[in-house]
């Protein structure tokens, strides 16, 4: 499990907002490995969402080299990163970011509309997902019927649709309650040894960092401090 | 593909059924004003064909030719060249023709006992009934001899009979025209509304002797109507009638002519297009409000887009590519126009088959052309896209990182 799936080369990131200059990556070179849990610490502006959003393939670096599983992500187009946030990662937001008034379902069914899978499969596929996080009864309920950790379960089960080589979470617990953040702790665990996908996780709470395997610690667009278990 | 492209957009118009009723609403409007002004044009056309095809194909008309002066046309019968003798000179030296009637009026009022009516008093030949084919309902239609003599008698139109008699019988009772008197000898048969430009039925024929000489005192003919012996002859007819009349009137070779013969089919024809520019403009006024429609369209649609900008952001982290989005956006408008269209049609349809069951409207003519369905159909769906198309590219460029994190 040692073989490398990610590798950042002194990414740098510049955001224009007005007049001012906001340097939100300033050289950031990293390597995550496949099998990895990791989280991505550190306090409000410290660059951790650049860092998030540049390897869900979200956003470009000015600088340096992003590779996945070797191929330079840096230099696609947006239709070739769009391909990539489809087959290779799966996001999972602190604000489920789920269609509002559709059902578990379809929420869940979404990556493989854009991927050209026949219907049948797409709904199957998508109903063995949503029973791999424990909603199996939930499959036609509309979101705005389900409870918080409920919705984050849909979230992953969508997020896992493609097989992806990555789940990138963000603040996944922020708006759920330590009972159910710990179910959603669990569940993420469980894909990461039992599947042996890989999680990057960014958080700000220390006890939720604690239970990665490996963590980085950022601060004013740069990583001060890394530990792993 | 496609099949999902439609599902995923009716979806998204079915969460917002009332805006997207509304929305299509304008659509809905257009296409059916268009479908139902232009069935009353199309209508309007066909009234006028089907009257004259009863009128014969055989009829021509022999006119003063259209006046120019100054380069202003005077329209037809203008200028005044036709005389009695040209006119029995047709029916005598053209073997074509069969029969004809010479053709003087003005418009006079007519008095009978205390009442009065105001209406078109037209000088004929014996031979009018026929020439025009037109039937008697009551009495008889005068005879050679009347318009040798002169002879003060006329024949009611069925409206002046209802105005001036109501239910007397005219039949030898006196009217007064320009304090003339008339004594009544026959009426003609009700040939109906004539769509838009009076009653046919609102004249008094008089002989045209007496018309000239009492009533007018004219010395041309406005016009001769002529019947030739039969439909195939019509053009032969116009023929011999024209050369008559250039040698009787000594007109040069190479020189306009001072006179106009038309036939049936080519006063048809004008009519016709008449008719054609009345549906154009029924249709382009119509084709306002369809045009409305469009932006109607194109507002709510970007009204949705900033709505669903959290939608775009999802839809892209997880894998749509900007075609997607401009795809699903335009699919949404095109549906929403193709639906409104649809709708239309129907609208406009009815509209034009229940027209007749409003008093006011009873008389007007409709008539369905599949052409303007189909177009009307097309141009639906042509407005779907072209007033999609710029809120779906909005959309599709959206950021995914902006639209993720809008509120």
């Amino acid at each position: 499990m040692d073989n490398v799936l990610i590798q950042l080369v002194n990414l740098t990131k510049t955001y224009h907002i007005g007049e001012t200059e906001v340097r939100a990556l300033r050289g950031v070179s990293y390597t995550i490995k496949s099998g990895d849990f990791l989280a991505i610490m550190g306090p409000s502006g410290s660059g951790k969402s650049t860092m998030m959003n540049i390897i869900g393939c979200l956003d470009k670096p000015d600088s340096g080299q992003y590779l996945f599983e070797g191929a330079e992500v840096s230099k696609m187009d947006k239709n070739e990163l769009a391909r990539m946030r489809n087959k290779k990662i799966g996001f999972v937001f602190q604000s489920f970011n789920l269609l509002s008034r559709t059902t578990a379902l379809e929420n869940a069914e979404l990556p493989l509309v854009y991927s050209n899978v026949p219907g049948k499969e797409q709904t199957q596929r998508a109903l063995a997902a949503l029973e791999s996080v424990g909603l199996k009864g939930r499959a036609h309920h509309k979101t705005n019927q389900l409870s918080g950790g409920e919705q984050q379960r849909v979230a992953i089960a969508r997020a896992l649709l493609n097989n992806p080589a990555l789940i990138l979470a963000d603040e996944p617990t922020g708006n759920l309650d330590s009972k159910t953040s710990e179910e959603i702790l669990t569940i993420f665990r469980n894909l990461n040894q039992d599947k042996g996908i890989t999680i990057v996780m960014v958080t700000h709470e220390a006890d939720i960092g604690a239970q990665a395997k490996k963590r980085i610690f950022m601060r004013d667009g740069q990583i001060i401090r890394e530990d792993g278990n | 593909m496609l099949f999902r492209i439609l599902r995923v957009s009716l979806r998204a118009l079915s969460r917002n059924k009332m805006r997207t009723f509304l929305t299509m609403l304008g659509i809905v409007i257009g296409v059916g004003a268009v479908i139902s002004m232009v069935s009353i044009g199309s209508g309007a056309k066909a009234a006028v064909e089907e009257r004259f095809a009863a009128m014969g194909t055989n009829l021509l008309f022999v006119s003063g030719a259209s006046k120019r002066v100054q380069g202003v046309h005077s329209g037809f019968g203008g200028s005044q060249t036709l005389t009695v003798e040209d006119a029995n000179a047709i029916i005598e030296r053209c073997p074509a023709v069969e029969a004809i009637s010479p053709s003087v009026g003005t418009r006079a009022q007519v008095i009978y006992l205390s009442k009065n009516w105001n209406t078109s008093i037209q000088g004929t030949g014996e031979r009018y009934p026929d020439v025009r084919k037109w039937e008697i309902e009551s009495g008889t239609y005068f005879d050679e001899t009347a318009v040798r003599s002169a002879a003060k008698v006329c024949v009611l139109g069925a409206d002046v009979k209802k105005n001036l008699f109501e239910d007397v019988d005219p039949i030898g009772q006196t009217i007064r025209i320009k304090k003339v008197p008339f004594i009544v000898i026959g009426v003609l048969k009700s040939k109906g509304q004539s769509g838009g430009y009076g009653s046919r039925d609102d004249q008094i024929c008089v002989p045209y002797t007496t018309c000239m000489k009492r009533l007018q005192k004219a010395e041309f003919l406005s016009s001769i109507d002529i019947s030739a012996a039969t439909s195939a002859l019509t053009a032969q007819a116009k023929m011999q009638i024209t050369d008559l009349l250039r040698d009787r009137h000594r007109i040069a070779p190479g020189s306009e002519d001072d006179f106009q013969v038309q036939d049936m089919a080519e006063i048809a024809e004008g009519a016709a297009a008449t008719t054609d520019v009345l549906t154009l403009l029924l249709g382009s006024i119509a084709s306002i409000s369809l045009l409305v429609g469009g932006i109607g369209i194109m507002n709510i649609m970007l009204v949705s887009v900033t709505e669903r900008i959290r939608e775009i952001g999802i839809r892209m982290s997880i894998g749509a590519r900007e075609k997607d989005i401009l795809i699903q956006f335009l699919a949404e408008a095109i549906v929403l126009s193709l639906v409104g269209g649809l709708l239309g049609i129907a609208m406009g349809v009815g509209v034009s088959k229940l027209l007749k069951f409003i008093p006011l409207f009873a008389t007007i003519k409709t008539v369905i052309s599949i052409h303007w369905v189909v177009l009307a159909f097309a141009i639906s769906g042509s407005i779907g896209v072209f007033f999609g198309f710029y809120p779906a590219r909005k959309a599709s460029k959206l950021d995914p990182i902006e639209a993720l994190r809008f509120e």
